[in-house]
């Protein structure tokens, strides 16, 4: 246990010194949402309509951002040969790489979603669905791309190819959580049944992402 | 202190991309002795130690750490000093040394001063490692043996980057870890500076 609060510790000082990780992601996520009523136009129906599905798109475009360098970084400075002699499996290795990923980069994109929902002229109902699904949508988000992460390793360079591989599997998070949102705002239809698959995946996600991972880098072993 | 291990490994064969890089090799290593692997470039030292670390699977052959704990694997039980440091630029000499002191886990060794101290770097525990020498690079790696105890060392090229007191002090180290009971395999251009048994990788004869 305490290998893996030392990994977590570690990984978010690193993340917070050498600056980038968390601002980047928070920057991008910024300027999608940012530019997206200036190629809408100034509609601002329309803008609260769509505004959850921008919120997530830009969300999960940023999560996408930092993913290839999460093992890669460890395997070209020599820290991953050594955590695969540590008596830590790596299973739980890449969940406490992940949890740090998540709390340096997801994290700051839910803080960051209620500021620039006011851009998006939605109301503080919907934007609490969409800072609740984010909330749970994006730990779904990393975990899925630890998979990528660790495939990177092997494939050296790989950064392009993560993105590639990643989005076709975070596509139902997109669905059900911008779903969920999208029932808080227009009413009518269960907010419930979109959120509750959307924690189901997130939960899975969070089971079967390390593990998933671990076998990736293992197979990479060379 | 533990029982005297001893180290065996029968046939082993190597491939790595594709390419075997040896085939048949076979050694024996008592607690307390030093193997040392010697041989041209690319005759797959440093293949033969990643293997034994558990990093590269053989293609054939066994490999077992005699007296050692059963529910580990040798590389569990083994310190691996590669060409890479495994140093965070970013964090500090004692941050990095207190990561691996968690991370690696097993019988605790040294504290983490006393391991500075031992390889020379009390005085920059607080230094980030990104200013560290090559030299000093090596000597905070070579800390980390010191500070978790495992009866194996794989040591590849450890006098690299490495002035004449520092290799003087490294010589020291292992051969306290030897006097202990531990086992070092080194692969090695320089004779070392200590009694060894040669293990001769001949290189491209298999292509």
């Amino acid at each position: 246990m305490t290998a893996l609060i030392a990994l977590v510790v570690r990984d978010l000082r690193l993340a917070v010194r050498v600056g980038g990780g968390a601002f980047v992601g928070v920057l991008f996520f910024l300027a999608v949402v940012v530019v997206m009523p200036f190629a809408i136009g100034p509609d601002l129906n329309l803008l609260r309509r769509i505004g959850p599905a921008i919120l997530w798109i830009g969300a999960l475009l940023a999560s996408l951002l930092a993913l290839d360098r999460l093992f890669a970084q460890d395997q070209e400075d020599g820290t991953l040969d050594l955590l695969l002699t540590a008596r830590t499996p790596l299973e739980l290795v890449a969940a406490a790489k992940g949890l740090a990923h998540w709390i340096a980069t997801g994290l700051p994109l839910v803080l960051a979603a209620p500021v620039l929902s006011l851009l998006l002229n939605l109301e503080p109902l919907a934007i609490g669905a969409v800072v609740l699904t984010l909330l749970v949508g994006t730990p779904a988000l990393t975990f899925i791309g630890l998979v990528g992460a660790a495939l990177a390793v092997t494939l050296r360079r790989g950064g392009l190819l993560v993105a590639v591989l990643i989005l076709p599997l975070s596509i139902p998070i997109l669905i059900f959580g911008i779903s969920a949102s999208n029932a808080a705002v227009t009413g009518g239809l269960p907010f419930g049944a979109p959120f509750t698959i959307l924690c189901a995946l997130s939960l899975g996600s969070l089971v079967l992402g390390p593990i998933a991972a671990g076998a990736a880098i293992r197979a990479g072993l060379d | 202190m533990p029982s005297p291990c001893r180290l065996v490994g029968e046939r082993l064969t190597c491939e790595r991309g594709g390419r075997e890089v040896f085939r048949d090799v076979s050694f024996s290593l008592d607690g307390g002795r030093t193997l040392a692997l010697v041989g041209p470039n690319g005759a797959g030292k440093s293949s033969l130690l990643r293997l034994i670390a558990g990093l590269v699977r053989p293609a054939a052959g066994t490999l077992t750490l005699e007296g050692g704990d059963g529910e580990l694997s040798v590389g569990e039980q083994a310190h691996y000093l590669g060409h890479l440091d495994a140093l965070k630029p970013a964090l500090t000499v004692a941050e990095n040394l207190d990561f691996w002191i968690a991370a690696l886990g097993g019988d605790s060794g040294l504290s983490r001063d006393d391991a500075l101290d031992r390889v020379a770097l009390g005085k920059l525990a607080e230094l980030p490692a990104q200013y560290l020498s090559a030299g000093q690079r090596r000597r905070l790696a070579l800390a980390r043996l010191l500070v978790v105890h495992r009866p194996l060392w794989l040591l590849d090229e450890p006098t690299t980057a490495l002035d004449v007191a520092s290799q003087g002090r490294l010589f020291e180290l292992i051969a306290a870890h030897l006097a202990a009971g531990g086992l070092v395999v080194a692969a090695t251009h320089q004779p070392l500076a200590l009694a060894y048994d040669e293990l001769r990788l001949a290189g491209d004869t298999v292509s």
